[in-house]
């Protein structure tokens, strides 16, 4: 099963590199939308206007952390579709390479993204974060990789049904984005309508988020067992649904 | 000799099409084996049920003693593979591409650089795939097929959209793997291809096989005329041919008569007819059948069609 895996690993994430916009993209524009609402929530300052109190705190770091979250798996939906398409995937399945073995390499390429992408957030964040503020950067970072790897099953949920690679970007765009905005990082869940909040329930991001904001307010992971757990049911619950319909070719 | 391949009985569907419908063949241990036909006669899914990437509806495969479909992981370790139409990563770049392959197999890969000096791509080792032309992408294709030194190699369409010297060069390669003792399993539908590097070839149309043998065979078999066709300035020439032993047809145009017959003797007949005769002659030469023509009277239709 692990043969192959490592060195599959290290090429898909030196040709991830190569390509110019994917990396910038996928790392860039989170790590910019941070500097650039941080600069202007001012978050050094010891006393935040009442006006941007709502993107301070864990307000601020747990949405861009969403945001990498679902551009790696954005770029996982992308990549999936392109290989298919151009008969990749079906090349790579003529070997003794395990589908899992496929799958597996990318879920990795894109957590090790996940980590870089808010380790650069972190360097970043330096600026803004009041002085001497506590920030459990370690936790929220496995907090982040346990969200990201329970959204990429809603990632290959998506890659198996888009019909042509033309599609999986706009596609998977139009699903993941609007999940942020029903995750109760803006809104609470208990506020909004009954059937919106019975969707929440089966998307990984409402978990994520409560996971992420408790981990970077300083709770326990024994406060946010339920949270992994549901992040993990729903990660098998996908990962189940999209094996039954994916499509290799 | 014994079968490397066993195909009895096999048919697959996709929805209402019928892409293959009971094939059955086997293939030896050492030889060139050809599927042949027009696109969409349905060889490439014939090569992908036996390579166990499809299941088929109906029938028995076995591969080197294997069942294809539920025995995959150890027989894809004993195989290469080239498939039609394939691609890999953009930006994977030629040396990383078949230092990954050498990985994936069980037993130890021969040795990589040897390998892309002998397919000609030494220079293109750190050249990324899309930058690649058609020929050299097929090269790399054909060594990543052959990596794993298999037994038994399957190539689906390998030269079609080459030039002819990059098709010669591949040729040539192809005729070297079975002179290392590997059998060879190929679908081609350039009859050229296949009278020239296949031992035994089938002719498939409409997902069936009409006829398994060499090319050689074939043609004797359906296809036993043979064409004359020769210069003679002597009107009065055609009366003499018409009366040679096996000759069902004369025809003349200007000074060029073409005389055609039947019988492995047709030839001699009509040197011994020119010479007894005196009859002057300036070109002379004989049309001999090919595959193309096997086709064309089997199926009724031009392969090309």
């Amino acid at each position: 099963m692990l043969r192959g895996l490592w060195k599959l690993t290290w090429i898909e994430m030196k040709v991830f590199m190569r390509e110019p916009l994917g990396a910038l993209g996928t790392i860039g524009v989170p790590v910019l939308i941070f500097v650039v609402l941080g600069r202007f929530a001012n978050l050094r300052s010891r006393t935040p206007s009442p006006a941007v109190m709502g993107l301070s705190g864990a307000g601020l770091p747990v949405l861009v952390a969403l945001l990498i979250s679902v551009s790696a798996v954005l770029s996982l939906v992308t990549i999936i579709s392109i290989y298919r398409e151009g008969g990749i995937l079906k090349r790579l399945r003529a070997t003794p390479l395990r589908p899992q073995t496929i799958l597996s390499a990318h879920v990795i390429v894109k957590l090790l993204l996940t980590a870089a992408t808010l380790g650069l957030m972190f360097l970043a964040g330096k600026r803004y974060f009041p002085p001497g503020a506590h920030v459990p950067w370690f936790s929220f970072t496995i907090a982040l990789l346990i969200s990201t790897w329970s959204v990429l099953s809603i990632g290959f949920l998506i890659a198996s049904i888009v019909p042509t690679a033309r599609f999986a970007q706009p596609i998977g765009a139009v699903i993941l984005y609007p999940m942020i905005a029903f995750s109760g990082l803006f809104v609470h869940i208990s506020d909004l309508p009954p059937v919106l909040r019975a969707v929440t329930r089966v998307l990984p991001l409402t978990y994520a988020v409560r996971l992420l904001v408790g981990i970077w307010n300083g709770d326990g992971w024994f406060a946010h067992g339920g949270d992994v757990a549901a992040l993990t049911v729903l990660f098998l619950l996908f990962t189940a649904i999209s094996a039954k319909v994916f499509r290799w070719e | 000799m014994h079968p490397v391949i066993e195909v009895s009985g096999v048919r697959k569907t996709y929805g209402k099409t019928v892409a293959v419908e009971e094939a059955s063949f086997e293939v030896n241990q050492g030889e060139i084996f050809g599927l042949i036909g027009p696109n969409g006669a349905g060889k490439t899914t014939t090569m992908e049920c036996i390579e166990g990437i499809r299941k088929p509806d109906r029938g028995t495969i076995t591969v080197l003693g294997l069942n294809p479909f539920r025995q995959v992981y150890k027989l894809q370790d004993r195989i290469g593979v080239q498939l039609q139409q394939a691609q890999l990563q953009k930006r994977i770049k030629v040396w990383e591409a078949v230092d990954l392959w050498a990985s994936l197999y069980g037993k130890k890969a021969i040795d990589g650089r040897r390998l892309l000096e002998q397919l000609s791509l030494t220079d293109k080792r750190g050249a990324w795939f899309m930058n690649l032309s058609g020929g050299q992408k097929q090269r790399l294709f054909i060594a990543l097929a052959l990596i794993n030194d298999p037994e038994l190699v399957f190539l689906d369409e390998l030269t079609t959209g080459l030039d002819p010297q990059a098709r010669h060069a591949i040729w040539d390669l192809v005729r070297g793997i079975r002179e290392r003792g590997k059998t060879v399993f190929l679908t081609t539908h350039l009859m050229e291809e296949a009278e020239r590097l296949c031992d035994r070839v089938a002719i498939m149309e409409h997902g069936r096989i009409i006829d398994i043998d060499t090319p050689e065979s074939l043609v004797r078999r359906h296809c036993p005329e043979r064409t004359v066709v020769l210069d003679a300035n002597d009107p009065a020439a055609g009366n003499h041919f018409k009366i040679i032993p096996g000759v069902e047809s004369v025809t003349c145009e200007n000074t060029r008569f073409t005389i055609r017959g039947r019988g492995d003797d047709l030839v001699t007949q009509v040197i011994h007819c020119l010479s007894e005769n005196r009859i002057p002659v300036t070109d002379f030469r004989t049309v001999l059948p090919n595959l193309e023509d096997v086709f064309l009277k089997l199926t009724g239709r031009s392969i090309r069609e």
